[in-house]
């Protein structure tokens, strides 16, 4: 096992449980300094409560957290003094400037005047906050409301910092821009904890644990992830099959013998499918309901595959028992 | 070492920038109990003075006008109509116009010379109590008034029982003096409580109250942080509304200013608590209002302010002890009106600085078990 010190969060079997339904069901994970590390998940899922028992908000019922080396049971004050956190809504007040804000997050975390001032002129300096110092935060475009969230919950110069959500809703434009700024800042040592629901966000993160009904279901480097016998069975491969009729094939894909499965991605379809099936007679059997091939080529798995796979199982595994 | 108020002094300086921004809110808040004031101060008067009289004299003759003239200056009925039949005269009453009938028979002086009872007919519309309370009781008095100068015109002896009742503290029954010292209490209550329900609410739904637990603010520093604006606010709003009363509407204050700005300061907690309480159960201000306006109703119609808790029915009697406003009413109306002091009050005094510290406690906690960890 690594070294807890190594790491910004160790999770040992956290389990939370409200009345009789468990929402976090023995979740174990690591995440190691000046990682990025992806938490997905559908909502409802535990996302939120996770997040909430690291940082100590809500009792565990169960296991052991330890978040930048504290015992998050023995010490939640200590562990909120150092970590940063901004939420979906970017709770900003919005009758207050952006050097309101910013002032008054300084203060909650008890910063000395000198450190508030020097901290503030850098994170202005580094979010690029400086023409907009005295309008209130209401009149700030979704993009800036959200440099300035994480610029609030920055001040205080914490080691990890938790972004729940942090992109919902923004322009494609201050998504690319915020991620940009996210790996700055992780090149300077600081560990991100980010939950999102887009999967090109995901595939950005070093790390990824993808949580399924309170159970974690995957957890590693997007790559380790694709490479996992139950995404990519031994005997299969994945092949994208180009053609211009894509809903028609669809429905001839999934009856030819050997093809697993199968997705519509834009104008083509993503199958996995028997090694015994090699590619042309594929493309023969789809000609025989006149479907006209462009092309068919190999393909890795995507993350998306990977969470639809790993979902697919574990929904079996929680039926077999019942059945 | 852990400081349990930590936070406070960054919670309240923003709170203040809130207060201070939206000063719209700030200045209605303050306005309307103003305006309540002046709407209550001046348009309302409860007693009952120049009801509607419609006359029918049958008689017409001197001892029918002297008790005519009698009735006109007791300053209770103005005469308006006179009719010439019985049903004009009911007529009179069912449409609305006069409140009261009053038959003089044509044998009204007969009877009297011949030292006989003379009958009077009043007719009193029963819709409105106090009205026709007042009615019967200066018509019945008139009556007896009248019957016992005449039977004691011929003696030389002396009222047997003389009442003379004084009306002690508001000689004048002026409306005013009763109403205002109640409405201190409850545009008190109104505002403080709305006040601090509306800003925790906010927080709730702009997200902000997530945040601010996840960093190292403790709750009470929080909570404590977000009151005392709203605390400062209500002693200012309770300042204004003496001044007002004591220099517009000229109410006295009997008794001492400083021991009721001192008793006020629990009162505004438990109004506060109240507004922490709601807060931790609405999720939407329109919730806010209508959970604030259901703590408010109590305060208004179970507090001794407009009616009298002891003619209330045993079941409500028991409840007004339960209202807040009810002890801060007692306190109001006991230093300005009576001019009590604290050994007269102690146990509206202790009384709300028990209920203050009670609801605190509850308030505190199931903010911490309902907002914070839900």
């Amino acid at each position: 096992m690594t070294d807890s010190t190594q790491l910004a969060i160790a999770a040992e079997h956290l389990v939370r449980r409200f009345g009789h339904f468990t929402a976090v069901n023995d979740v174990s994970f690591h995440v190691e300094k000046g990682e990025i590390f992806g938490f997905l998940g559908p909502n409802g899922s535990g996302k939120t409560t996770v997040i909430k028992m690291l940082t100590g908000l809500l009792p565990l019922s169960g296991g052991d957290a330890t978040v930048l080396g504290i015992d998050v049971r023995k010490d939640p004050e200590t562990v909120r003094e150092n970590i940063g956190y901004m939420s979906q809504n970017f709770s900003l007040y919005s009758d207050l400037t952006v050097t309101e804000n910013l002032t008054f997050y300084g203060r909650i975390y008890g910063l000395a005047n000198h450190v508030l001032r020097r901290r503030m002129e850098e994170i202005i300096q580094l979010n690029g906050l400086a023409p907009y110092l005295n309008r209130l935060a209401a009149q700030l475009s979704g993009g800036w409301k959200q440099r300035l969230a994480l610029g609030c919950a920055m001040l205080h110069e914490p080691k990890l910092i938790f972004l729940d959500e942090p992109t919902a809703g923004i322009d494609p434009v201050a998504r690319r821009q915020l991620w940009d700024l996210l790996f700055e800042l992780s090149g300077h040592g600081i560990t991100f904890f980010v939950t999102t629901h887009y999967m090109d966000e995901a595939e950005r993160c070093g790390h990824v644990g993808y949580i399924y009904f309170g159970k974690i279901i995957a957890d590693g480097t997007p790559d380790s992830l694709r490479a996992l016998p139950d995404v990519q069975p031994a005997g299969t491969y994945r092949v994208e099959i180009t053609t211009p009729q894509v809903t028609r094939a669809l429905r001839f894909a999934r009856t030819i013998p050997g093809v697993r499965s199968a997705t519509i991605f834009g104008q083509s379809i993503h199958a996995l499918i028997n090694d015994d099936l090699d590619p042309e007679h594929l493309r023969e059997h789809l000609l025989k309901h006149k479907i006209v091939v462009a092309e068919i080529r190999p393909l890795a798995p995507s993350l998306e595959d990977v969470f639809v796979e790993l979902t697919y199982k574990h929904q079996a595994e929680i039926e077999a028992p019942r059945a | 070492m852990l400081n349990p108020f930590r936070g406070f002094v960054a919670v309240f300086y923003k709170e203040a920038l809130h207060t201070r921004r939206d000063f719209g809110t700030l200045f209605f808040s303050l306005i309307i109990p103003l305006l309540q004031m002046f709407l209550l101060g001046f348009g309302i008067d409860t007693n009952i003075r120049q009801i509607n009289t419609a006359v029918y004299n049958a008689d017409g003759r001197r001892e029918s006008r002297e008790l005519l003239d009698r009735l006109r200056n007791s300053d209770t009925f103005h005469l308006v109509r006179y009719v010439e039949t019985d049903r004009d005269l009911t007529d009179a009453i069912v449409s609305g116009q006069c409140r009261v009938g009053i038959k003089i028979p044509v044998d009204y002086s007969d009877k009297l010379l011949h030292q006989m009872s003379a009958q009077v007919l009043v007719l009193i519309d029963g819709s409105d109590s106090t009205v026709a309370g007042q009615a019967i009781n200066v018509t019945t008095s008139i009556g007896l008034d009248e019957s016992l100068r005449r039977a004691l015109a011929n003696s030389n002896s002396p009222l047997a029982v003389d009442m003379r009742p004084k009306l002690l503290f508001n000689p004048d029954s002026r409306s005013p003096n009763f109403f205002l010292p109640g409405l201190t209490a409850i545009l008190l209550l109104n505002v403080t409580t709305f006040l601090t329900a509306f800003s925790i609410v906010r927080e709730k739904e702009r997200g902000t109250l997530e945040q601010l637990f996840v960093t190292p603010v403790r709750p009470m520093g929080l909570l404590l942080g977000k009151l005392l604006p709203y605390l400062i606010i209500g002693f200012f709003e309770l300042c204004m509304i003496l001044t007002f009363m004591r220099f517009v509407f000229r109410v006295p204050i009997h008794g001492s200013v400083l021991l009721l700005a001192i008793l006020s300061l629990p009162y505004i907690f438990v109004s506060l608590s109240l507004g922490i309480l709601i807060s931790s159960k609405a999720n939407s201000q329109a919730e806010a209002m209508q959970l604030a306006f259901l703590t408010i109703l109590p305060s208004i119609f179970f507090s001794g302010y407009i009616f009298p808790r002891e003619t209330m029915p045993k079941f409500f009697f028991v409840l007004s002890y339960f209202v807040p406003a009810t002890y801060f009413i007692d306190i109001t109306r006991g230093i300005i009106l009576r001019g009590a002091t604290l050994v007269h009050l102690w146990i509206d005094a202790a009384a709300l600085f028990t209920i203050g510290a009670l609801l605190l406690v509850i308030a505190a906690r199931r903010f911490q078990n309902k907002v914070i960890m839900a």
